[in-house]
């Protein structure tokens, strides 16, 4: 274990390994997203995620937004337990009858003010579930929407490009 | 008792039903089965609905056969199965929620994918003195899907947890119905997004099947290496988030690393980090070129370089083994007696693997062990995962090495079949069964996903574990809400 944390110590973080054209872009963001969190909610911005009937790959690159690459803490970004720590829900999923009233619930449970982020496809309008039954086919129909970012599953660099896009707007 | 061989004999075969044989049978064979299955000669696969007509999927592990056996129910009844083996008791429930077709004498009469009825679900009860309930989800702390778990606990010891699910429901069997097969293939990608590329080629199998299609050898070997990527990147994540469970980050962090270089080289190969929309039935949308199998040598070789000391990191903290060593123990019988399939069936002593059990190409042409074992504890799972990376990771060098030259589709005919087919995903068999119509549209797709017989075990693995190993204990089954609750 000593060896992998003094490997951690003097090794360069992979988060600013050599820029290929994609970390360059990771780079350029985080400068830009640093103005704006900072500007707008003093440093810091909790995001709770709910997912409303998702496959679960918007949750994986959701996750992804974790790994030492994207290292979304880094910008003051941060997944809270508690949707009563929350500025910002971020929904994935078409909406399901069987997760309607959680979504709500929730969503009635977060200080204001606060901000909804529809990710994915199915959260923007159902995706490829739109038109079944036991959908309610996009986050909109049960909560305000304030962005979506569409993909199916959006990349983890398209999440903190839209993550940035509210923080811009707010 | 009867072998499979003798129940299908019973019935009466319906004709174009591949590769395996399908009988029409009466309710006296349906229990004769379903005591077969419930006196462990039989493994039960899977059991699904139809219009008016009940199909149970069973395979003879020592005969290495399989079969679908089918019950006509005008009076929307049948006996239950779940009455005998309880493995079907939860499939029985959603069959009658789904089809409104009741399973006579099931021991629960409860919904369980519906939840429209509006009073509360009546939970288990477990009784004794200072027993208290914990209730957690459907929204839990962190990013997972979403579930409800009751708890019932004396002081910290788990005296029962009960599974509440069907939260994710969106309904893809019913749009399956009617559906072109383009569609059908994307709703099948989307079942469990984790397990896209098994879900594909489940799907895409089928088709094939049902129609009598033969990809060509190049399509299949990408098929092999997409189905690789998927487990590998599965694998890696997870032992990551195993021990990042018993708060040992550091491994999450280096697990995590790899996991991203996993999808980034599925990115730079196929186009989709997930390999979402290349695997497509006939065949695969996207073929691999020189640079793509570059990016898959040098992933081979950099996760051949730094896992093996993440492998040992694992096995020489003593913290983190004091956790996962003789957690969430599962019984081998009960793995036996559920079928369990992947890491949680081989980490309870069977060994049973559809690449090699019930071998599809390109599998039958590779060499690789299915690693197993009998202590059935987090650590267990843990270990069969860290083997399976490397059996995975030879596996990849192997397709490459072989990987023959042509084209990667064959066009895709339409008329009228039946099929089912069962593939390797990395959480276990997942089994898909279609009826096709003259227009090549679906009539009924059926998709079962590994969890089904993975949910209920870990109710069982949990009981007089304390409650803070339970997140544990969980992550190390890994079973899949979206893909249960479809
Ligand atoms: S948008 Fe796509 S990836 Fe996201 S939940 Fe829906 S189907 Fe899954």
């Amino acid at each position: 274990m000593l060896k992998f944390l003094l490997q951690g110590l003097t090794r360069p973080p992979l988060t600013e390994a050599p820029p290929s054209p994609e970390d360059a872009e990771l780079t350029a963001l985080a400068a830009r997203l640093q103005t704006a969190a900072r500007r707008r909610l003093g440093r810091s911005l909790s995001i709770r995620a709910v997912d409303a009937g998702s496959c679960n790959a918007c949750e994986l690159e959701i996750h992804a937004l974790n790994n030492a690459y994207y290292d979304i803490e880094r910008f003051g970004l941060r997944f809270v337990a508690s949707p009563r720590h929350a500025d910002v829900l971020l929904v994935t999923g078409p909406v399901t009858n069987n997760m309607r009233q959680a979504l709500e619930r929730t969503y009635n449970a977060m200080p204001n003010p606060k901000w909804v982020v529809a990710v994915g496809d199915c959260a923007l309008d159902g995706g490829c579930f739109a038109g079944s039954a036991a959908v309610a086919g996009g986050v909109a129909k049960a909560v305000p929407v304030d962005l979506s970012i569409p993909g199916c599953p959006p990349p983890p660099l398209e999440i903190l490009k839209g993550l940035l896009t509210l923080l811009e707007q707010m | 008792m009867p072998t499979l061989h003798d129940i299908l004999r019973e019935g009466r075969m319906v004709a174009n039903h591949r590769p395996w044989p399908r009988a029409m049978v009466n309710a006296r064979t349906w229990q004769m089965a379903a005591a077969t299955a419930a006196d462990g000669r039989l493994t039960l696969l899977g059991l699904w609905g139809d219009a008016d007509v009940v199909h149970m999927a069973l395979l003879d592990d020592q005969a290495g056969s399989a079969a679908v056996l089918s019950l006509e129910c005008p009076d929307k009844r049948f006996p239950s199965v779940g009455r005998l083996h309880p493995p079907a008791i939860r499939l029985e429930r959603a069959l009658r929620d789904m089809h409104g077709l009741e399973p006579v004498d099931c021991p629960d009469p409860r919904p369980w994918i519906d939840h429209s009825g509006g009073a509360p679900y009546p939970f288990l009860s477990a009784e004794g003195d200072s027993l208290h309930q914990i209730a957690v989800g459907p929204v839990h702390a962190g990013i997972i899907e979403p579930g409800h778990f009751r708890f019932t606990v004396n002081g910290e010891t788990v005296v029962r947890v009960e599974e509440r699910l069907g939260y994710v429901h969106r309904g893809i069997e019913k749009l399956m119905r009617g559906a072109m097969l383009e569609q059908g293939a994307k709703l099948a990608e989307r079942v469990s997004g984790d397990s896209t590329v098994a879900y594909a080629l489940a799907f895409a199998r089928a088709v094939e099947a049902a129609l009598e299609l033969e990809p060509p050898p190049r399509a299949l070997y990408i098929r092999g290496l997409m189905a690789e990527l998927e487990r590998l990147a599965n694998h890696l994540g997870d032992i990551g988030a195993i021990c990042n469970d018993a708060s040992f980050a550091m491994m999450h962090a280096h697990c995590g690393i790899l996991r991203e270089r996993v999808l980034r080289a599925a990115h730079g190969c196929f186009g989709h980090r997930l390999m979402r929309d290349c695997l497509r039935p006939g065949g695969v949308a996207r073929d691999i070129d020189a640079a793509g199998l570059a990016l898959l040598d040098a992933l081979v070789t950099d996760i051949r370089r730094h896992f093996p000391a993440l492998v040992k990191l694992y096995d020489n903290t003593a913290s983190l083994q004091d956790r996962t060593v003789t957690s969430g123990i599962l019984k081998p019988a009960l793995a036996r007696q559920f079928g369990a399939g992947g890491y949680v069936g081989r980490a309870s002593g069977r060994a049973f693997d559809v690449r090699r059990s019930i071998a599809y190409p390109p599998y039958d042409e590779l060499e690789f062990d299915v690693p197993s074992l009998t202590e059935g504890d987090v650590n267990a799972r843990v270990w069969i995962r860290i083997r399976e990376v490397e059996q995975s990771l030879s596996l990849i060098e192997q397709m490459m090495a072989r990987l023959p030259a042509g084209p990667v589709m064959t066009a895709v005919t339409s008329r009228p079949g039946e099929s089912v087919s069962m593939v390797e995903g990395f959480r276990g068999d997942v089994l898909v069964w279609l009826r096709l119509d003259d227009d090549g549209r679906i009539v009924r797709c059926h998709l079962r996903d590994p969890s089904w017989f993975q949910w209920p075990l870990l109710e069982a693995a949990i009981e007089g574990n304390i409650v803070a190993d339970f997140p544990l204990c969980n992550k190390s089954f890994n079973c899949s809400y979206a893909g249960h609750d479809l």
